[in-house]
């Protein structure tokens, strides 16, 4: 059966870190996902940029509002995952916009830390 | 008296040429940092030299020409830095992006990729005009619109960030991280330099608009800081309309907002007196309004309803049109104000413009139907912290003769105002509510 293995972090916790440390735990990330992926235990993953980075979609009523930011509604909840290619953030935004519970809830789009 | 004479040219060519210098460069460069340095330290150097060697030329195509090659400095200084193993001032350089795309030193030096893969001309004179990508990118709706504001301030009129954090009344260091994080926002979610698609175009110059509307607004409000500030904010929101109605000939909409502005603007000197009190419309010395704004937003509104474009701006900029045509209070045309009213809470349905609608209809029709309007919106709840419906309800009740009630409105309206000016301008009817004989 799969998983989804949702990592939350502290941003201020991390931008405290020195160098030495955070290469420290990008070597772990980097061992972990080495050995998940040769056992197949791993059928992917990555960072993401910081919310800082973020912005989310909703539609009502046909239009389509884009705002700064991560989502942040508390009456929505989690409930699914599309990771996808995009050539710039307004492709992303655009494919964001075409997933139904964009409808009723919103789809934070959040960019990947490429490694 | 040279000296002055060129001094002066140097001020007004970077007033003219930054937005456009810095838009190509970054289109050059791929990046909103690069750029800025790069295009700041060409205009030091003309500072420098222009005074004793003359102007160049093409003053346009120099200061571009000069920034690229201070960009291709920064960039194989970066370069050095990193090969040495110096990561922290590689960093700071901002242009990993660049590197990691481009590892050819030479291929530096010959030219600069822009974003759709074509090699920038080595000698072309200042490339296109490239203000439309920026203005775009920097009023994308990814950003928060403080964001979008600041970064439009600071790249296309090319306000320094002391002079955007004075006009918004914010500390420096809170505007200077706001305009860091923007760029930064720009750069990590890769926002595209680009001008949108037709199909997202209406909706994008929504946004640009709404920028510049809402920096005009700033400039024109009693409640902001110092006069001079104000001013300059409203002349720079001018000034980007006028920039987004060059770049966009055939839109009537940038036409409505520059119109709109322009009449707003012609009222400047008369909106307040020799203590900075508050003027109304009805009591301003109309010899001090200016003709030559309203004559070029009279022009504009007649094209724009020519074109059959009825946008909140434009209707908006007919009814200050009305307003500016007026040579006496008394010769308002209220009625058709208030129609035009009729239209925009149709096309823009606010309580604010329902309030606005309601005061108009007052003046057209008399005191009590304006009076039931705003009576309606009470009703509804609607601006109950907002002081100018109490305001609005007293102008109407004293107009009326009903100076009891006019009273105890301006009573309401005090106890919410926010601005200095206003509030002399509440009590000093409240004391003549409250003196003048039954």
């Amino acid at each position: 059966m799969k998983y989804l293995l949702l990592i939350y972090g502290n941003e201020a916790h991390w931008d405290t870190l020195k160098e030495p440390e955070r290469m420290s735990i990008y070597k772990e990330y980097m061992d972990l996902s080495a050995e998940w992926g040769k056992s197949g235990k791993s059928l992917g993953g990555n960072e993401l940029k910081p919310i800082a980075t973020a912005s989310t979609v909703r539609v009502r009523n046909g239009k389509r509002s884009v705002t700064d930011g991560p989502f942040a509604e508390t009456k929505e909840q989690l409930g699914g995952y599309y990771l996808v290619e995009a050539k710039d953030l307004d492709e992303a935004l655009e494919l964001a916009a075409k997933i139904p519970s964009v409808r009723w809830g919103s789809i934070e789009v959040r960019p990947i830390n490429p490694h | 008296m040279a000296t002055v004479a060129r001094t002066m040219n140097i001020d007004q060519i970077y007033r003219e040429e930054w937005g456009r210098v810095l838009a190509t460069v970054i289109r050059m460069v791929g990046s909103f940092d690069l750029a800025e340095e790069a295009v700041q330290e060409a205009f030091t150097v003309a500072v420098e030299k222009w005074p004793s060697e003359g102007l160049p030329q093409n003053p346009r195509a120099w200061l571009v020409s000069t920034a690229r090659h201070k960009a291709i400095d920064h960039l194989r200084r970066a370069r050095r830095m990193e090969l040495q193993g110096d990561d922290d001032l590689a960093r700071t350089a901002d242009s990993r992006s660049s590197l990691q795309k481009h590892s050819d030193e030479s291929f530096l030096e010959e030219s600069m990729r822009d974003q759709s893969g074509h090699h920038a001309p080595m000698n072309h004179s200042s490339g296109n005009d490239e203000r439309l990508s920026l203005i775009f990118t920097c009023c994308h709706p990814a950003l928060a619109q403080e964001s979008q504001v600041a970064l439009t301030l600071r790249t296309l009129c090319g306000l320094t960030t002391e002079e955007i954090a004075r006009a918004f009344l914010v500390p420096l260091p809170t505007m200077a991280q706001r305009l860091v994080r923007t760029k930064q926002k720009i750069r990590a979610a890769e926002i595209p330099y680009r001008v949108p698609d037709k199909r997202d175009l209406p909706d994008r110059l929504e946004a640009v608009m709404l920028v510049i509307y809402l920096v005009f607004n700033e400039g024109y409000a009693a409640s902001s800081g110092d006069n001079l500030v104000r001013r300059e904010l409203c002349q720079e929101a001018i000034r980007l309309g006028r920039i987004l109605c060059e770049l966009l000939p055939d839109d009537p909409a940038p036409r409505a907002l520059l119109a709109l502005m322009l009449l707003h603007d012609s009222r400047r000197s008369a909106r307040t007196g020799p203590n900075n009190e508050l003027v109304t419309l009805e009591e301003q010395d109309r010899t001090l309004w200016d003709r030559d704004e309203i004559h070029e937003g009279q022009a504009l509104v007649e094209a724009v309803l020519r074109a059959g474009h009825r946008d909140e701006y434009a209707i908006q900029a007919a009814i200050a049109l009305l307003h500016a045509q007026a040579e006496t209070p008394a010769e308002t045309d209220w009625p058709q104000i208030a129609g035009l009213y009729d239209l925009l809470c149709h096309v823009h349905p606010t309580p604010v413009v329902e309030l606005n609608r309601a005061a108009a209809v007052g003046m057209a029709r008399g005191p009590d139907h304006g009076l039931q309007l705003l009576d309606e919106i009470a009703a509804r709840g609607e601006l109950e912290d907002y002081y100018l419906l109490p305001a609005a309800r007293a102008d109407l009740l004293r107009r009326a003769g009903r100076k009891s009630e006019a009273a105890a409105a301006y009573r309401s309206a005090l106890a919410l105002v926010k601005s200095g000016a206003e509030k002399q301008y509440l009590q000093k009817r409240l004391l003549e509510m409250e003196t003048e004989g039954p």
